[in-house]
């Protein structure tokens, strides 16, 4: 016998029983995956805080972003890393989870008027001190993010960013080495003023040899993800102002 | 016997050339914009909608005769949207690096009317096998037309190819830029794509005049 599919019955049915199934389809291997998509998730980070200090396997290759493997990045991290500190208020305390805070949360709870952690990662390379803060802003699509490194004259030394959706080929490369790479050496500093990094069109410096004039080359065809990483760094590191300015060398 | 007769061959061969679902078609116009900057985009897109429309036609076509006409619309949404989810999961498990190149490409896949319209037009008549062949078909139709743009554009808007600078250095102006040469910024956004699928409509159409309608 043939069964009427027409009917509203069937029809009602039909849709009841489907979405039982792909629901439990999807719930199953979510939790069946967490863990494994979480851990790769904290390797991720450690990856990108260590690049962001320079601790990377770029060698001599100039072209491409090179992490510490997977394996390799909790050893890594536990050594570069010395200290992580997380500010709250006035108050900071020292955690070694700090990197697991989402910024993304905190800062919407800031939003909300409650009280929000700030984490700071503190590193050591080549007996050089590096202060690493996290960002997170927007970009043309969807979120962007990253880190930044920066020594006590508020130079930086180092950035790495990352983005959720922006257009492959145009915002996408922010990612790009020849995009990050031109942060280092800059200054966030204007006189006293935390003025951040511009990313600016037509600065008539596209070889980035300016270091001081808070500016960087734009991408070609990004303009509104390249001011979403410049109102990134402007934000973060206003926000982080208190305490930079308690390690800063005047 | 052979493993496919000649009429399966044309299911896979046609959407290839003289039943493109870009050019003749014109379906899937949205992603061949959005992504063909980068060669590598194109073909990270072409193979994930090969993956995609092959199984998802294949899971239509078991449930033809199951599906209530009256809302095989959502039904054909929600088994891609599923595969798609799946297939994301999974990478973000196994393969992480790579689930951050397709990142972007999740959305593009589940919205691409491509799909819907196999499903449509194909699987929801037709056996498994020959609507398997069919979405195969009908994605590598699509990957050629998306690797053509990707190179076209990467080449010209950007001058390298998988990013790897194939014309010399635009800033310290060597190779091709010694000469003068510039790279076109016209190329990397989206309104090239419409150019360069519009050139290779019109020399499909000049090689192949049986496709031009009359009047």
């Amino acid at each position: 016998m043939a069964i009427d599919t027409d009917k509203n019955s069937y029809t009602v049915i039909f849709a009841a029983v489907m979405v039982v199934v792909v629901g439990s389809i999807l719930a199953f291997l979510a939790s069946y995956l967490r863990p494994t998509i979480v851990e790769n998730e904290r390797f991720e980070k450690q990856q990108n805080i260590l690049y962001a200090i320079g601790v990377n396997e770029n060698g001599d290759d100039v072209g491409a972003v090179n992490f510490i493997p997977t394996d390799a990045v909790e050893a890594e991290f536990s050594k570069y890393i010395t200290e992580q500190l997380i500010i709250e208020g006035d108050k900071i305390t020292e955690n070694k989870e700090a990197y697991l805070i989402d910024l993304k949360k905190q800062l919407a709870a800031k939003k909300k008027g409650e009280s929000f952690k700030l984490p700071v990662f503190i590193g050591e390379k080549d007996n050089k001190k590096f202060y690493v803060i996290p960002m997170y802003g927007k970009g043309l699509w969807d979120a962007i993010w990253g880190f930044v490194a920066l020594d006590d004259t508020m130079t930086v030394q180092g950035v790495y960013f990352d983005h959720k959706g922006e257009t492959p080929g145009l915002g996408a490369n922010i990612k790009m080495r020849y995009f990050m790479d031109d942060f280092y050496g800059e200054t966030i500093l204007k006189g006293t003023q935390y003025a951040g990094i511009a990313v600016a069109k037509g600065n008539n410096d596209p070889l980035n040899k300016t270091k001081d004039d808070n500016e960087v080359d734009a991408l070609a065809g990004a303009t509104i993800t390249g001011n979403g990483v410049a109102a990134m760094i402007k934000e973060s590191v206003n926000l982080y102002k208190p305490y930079l300015e308690t390690i800063r060398v005047k | 016997m052979a493993l496919l007769s000649k009429k399966d061959t044309s299911l896979i061969l046609d959407p290839l050339a003289d039943n493109n679902p870009i050019t003749i078609q014109v379906l899937g116009i949205c992603s061949a914009l959005a992504i063909t900057a980068e060669l590598e985009a194109s073909i990270v897109m072409a193979v994930a909608v090969v993956f995609v429309l092959g199984i998802g036609n294949v899971v239509i076509s078991l449930m033809r005769n199951i599906i209530p006409s009256k809302i095989r619309i959502i039904v054909q949404l929600i088994v891609v949207a599923t595969l798609v989810i799946v297939v994301d999961q999974v990478l973000k498990a196994f393969a992480y690096e790579l689930s951050k190149t397709l990142g972007a490409f999740v959305g593009l896949i589940i919205t691409n009317c491509i799909i819907m319209g196999r499903f449509e037009a194909f699987a929801l008549a037709n056996g498994p096998w020959k609507s398997f062949l069919d979405g195969i078909g009908n994605a590598l139709g699509y990957g050629v037309i998306l690797i053509i743009v990707g190179f076209f554009r990467e080449l010209l808007g950007s001058g390298t190819l998988l990013g790897i600078p194939v014309l010399g250095d635009p800033i310290l102006k060597t190779g091709l830029y010694a000469t003068g040469y510039e790279n076109n910024g016209f190329m990397i956004i989206p309104p090239a794509a419409l150019i360069v699928v519009g050139i290779i409509i019109w020399v499909q159409r000049a090689r192949t005049p049986a496709l031009v309608e009359e009047n």
